[in-house]
């Protein structure tokens, strides 16, 4: 495997046990295997970047961290704590220790900004009304949001608007770990990279560890002080990890690997003749996996 | 994979036993599919009794579903009523006519409709006005993430998304149960009397004899079920939504047809078991109509 040295962010504390800790993750669903073999060592203050190409299994790697998702093999562990077997109650009441920063922003169609915001608040903590509207208020502000968006609905909003609402709604409860799926994907490029200046605002809040998927490589450069990245388990050879890398940015620019540099340099190469191919054979991803 | 041997050892059987063998398969997985659908169906449902009773049901959840189960179906449920009452009129005239037996024309149209057409097109409504529309809502907060979302922040889907909505299926069907029965009633009246000219003394006359609380009351209970079932099957399939519009819109009629289907199968059997505790308690033995 090329450069898979651990890195060693400036930040991160060794000699503390890691905050997330998976352990040869594999999931499927049904025959389709959409995660091989991950493992993965989170230390309180990190962020991590995940990349990979569209449909690699990002979005359900991030989902197993918080237990939307259970692993077919394998453990995810919070503080040494296994997710899957926890009950309802006690993993409800971990999870208030995450932000989830979704792809669609996720926000809640019926509820206006402002109760969107406050829904965690509501939920786990019995604030007077007045101190949730301040810290509604003072989260909106921190993410560079008008006042004026509290009383509107999501579909009011601009898309850079809405993940903007949706990060505030993340940091509510003060999460010590934050994840991110695609924050800056459908965004223009100014947009991304104010998303960029508030995943690393968040991310010097104290005891805040991060973790993005994206396939934005500016993203993965500007905010990650390690990066894994992920390849498609149907194209790997039988037995082969899915984490083709782990490193630093500056380790993954330096990387010789085809596999790697295709994706970092964005260019289609090879892929496009086995599109074509799949194309002729009439097979998609998941039965040529099957 | 646990399927590989599977299909290679029902592959290769040859001609007209390779084909029974292939539909006896299909019959395999079809029964399982089904046996897994229903168990999948009952667990929700107890999780949905469970969160009923597990924690205090918030006002400002309630009331919003409430509003739109109850109040905004009573004009399409009193307007079905209406007719339905007209309509048994219309068809049963002739028959009785023949008979002789015009005056009795009011029980068998004030029977029929708070034993049966009552709560089943209350029902029916209700599940084409509601039940679709909950899985249509259910399932694009499914897709778009949201309920993704509300577990994330530890909060419980099914207590905040299905609890609101089954019981207000459960508390407000009886009352529109009352509407389709009344308007039904009025309906049924309003043709034998003023467009048929039957004799509105002998017409209530015959209806006081032949329909008693007995009746009424095994209408509203069945009623009971048919709300339950429309909500928990409309939540599950909104629930187990597939991606995009496609998606959304299958479940939205599949919530209807599957709705629809067990109100009919449910009031047959409730229809034969009431059936029997009425008989029990009225020592003369069935009622004769004619």
């Amino acid at each position: 495997m090329p450069a898979t040295a651990p890195a060693t962010p400036a930040r991160r504390d060794e000699a503390a046990p890691p905050l997330l800790q998976i352990d040869s993750l594999v999931v499927r669903f049904g025959a389709h295997e959409v995660l091989r073999d991950i493992s993965i060592e989170l230390r309180a203050g990190d962020t991590l970047a995940v990349i990979g190409e569209s449909g690699c299994g990002k979005t359900v790697l991030l989902k197993t961290m918080i237990g939307l998702v259970r692993p077919s093999l394998g453990t995810v562990r919070f503080e040494g704590r296994n997710l899957a077997a926890m009950g309802d109650r006690e993993l409800a009441h971990l999870r208030t220790r995450y932000g989830f920063v979704f792809q669609g922003a996720a926000l809640f169609d019926s509820y206006t900004i402002a109760d969107n915001v406050a829904f965690p608040l509501h939920e786990h903590t019995r604030l007077p009304a007045d101190e949730v509207r301040r810290i509604v208020a003072a989260l909106v502000d921190e993410v560079g949001l008008p006042r004026n968006v509290l009383e509107k609905k999501p579909v009011q909003l601009s898309g850079g608007m809405r993940k903007r609402a949706g990060l505030a709604r993340a940091l509510a409860l003060d999460p010590q770990l934050v994840l991110y799926d695609e924050p800056t994907t459908g965004l223009d490029p100014i947009m991304s990279d104010v998303i960029n200046e508030l995943i690393l605002r968040a991310g010097r809040r104290p005891g805040v560890t991060s973790v993005v998927v994206t396939h934005d490589m500016n993203t993965a450069r500007k905010v990650a002080d390690r990066v894994i990245m992920l390849y498609p388990a149907f194209r790997l050879r039988p037995g082969e990890s899915q984490v083709v890398f782990s490193g630093t940015p500056a380790e993954l620019d330096a990387s010789r690997d085809p596999r790697i540099r295709q994706f970092v340099e964005g260019r289609a190469g090879a892929r496009l003749m086995e599109l074509r191919e799949e194309q002729r054979n009439g097979l998609t991803p998941g039965e040529e996996s099957a | 994979m646990a399927s590989a041997p599977l299909s290679t050892a029902s592959a290769p059987a040859p001609g007209i036993t390779g084909w029974v063998v292939g539909q006896v398969a299909n019959l395999g997985e079809f029964a399982m599919a089904a046996v897994a659908g229903i168990g999948d169906v009952a667990l929700f449902s107890l999780r949905t009794l469970g969160w009923i009773f597990a924690r205090r049901q918030r006002r400002e959840v309630l009331v919003p579903a409430f509003y739109q189960i109850g109040v905004m179906s009573l004009p399409v449920v009193a307007l079905t009523g209406l007719f339905i009452g007209m309509v048994l009129a219309v068809q049963s005239y002739g028959q009785f006519k023949a008979l002789g037996l015009q005056t009795r024309l009011g029980s068998v149209i004030n029977l029929s409709l708070v034993r049966e057409l009552g709560p089943v097109l209350a029902a029916t409504m209700l599940a084409g006005r509601v039940g679709s529309a909950m899985a249509a809502e259910l399932g694009t907060m499914r897709v778009t993430e949201q309920i993704d979302a509300l577990e994330s922040m530890g909060a419980n889907p099914i207590y905040y998304l299905v609890v609101p909505r089954f019981l207000g299926c459960l508390v407000l069907i009886p009352s529109l149960t009352v509407m389709a029965d009344f308007m039904g009633v009025l309906g049924g009246y309003f043709y034998s009397h003023v467009l048929l000219g039957i004799d509105y003394h002998h017409y209530w006359e015959n209806s006081r004899e032949y329909v008693d609380a007995f009746d009424f009351l095994m209408g509203i209970f069945k009623s009971l079920f048919f709300g339950a079932a429309i909500a928990l099957i409309s939540c599950h399939h909104g629930f187990h939504c597939d991606h995009g519009a496609e998606g959304v819109g299958r479940a939205a009629t599949n919530a209807f047809v599957h709705s629809f289907v067990l109100i009919l199968v449910l009031d047959l059997f409730l229809g034969i078991w009431l059936n029997d505790v009425q008989d029990f308690f009225r020592p003369e033995g069935p009622r004769r109509l004619l």
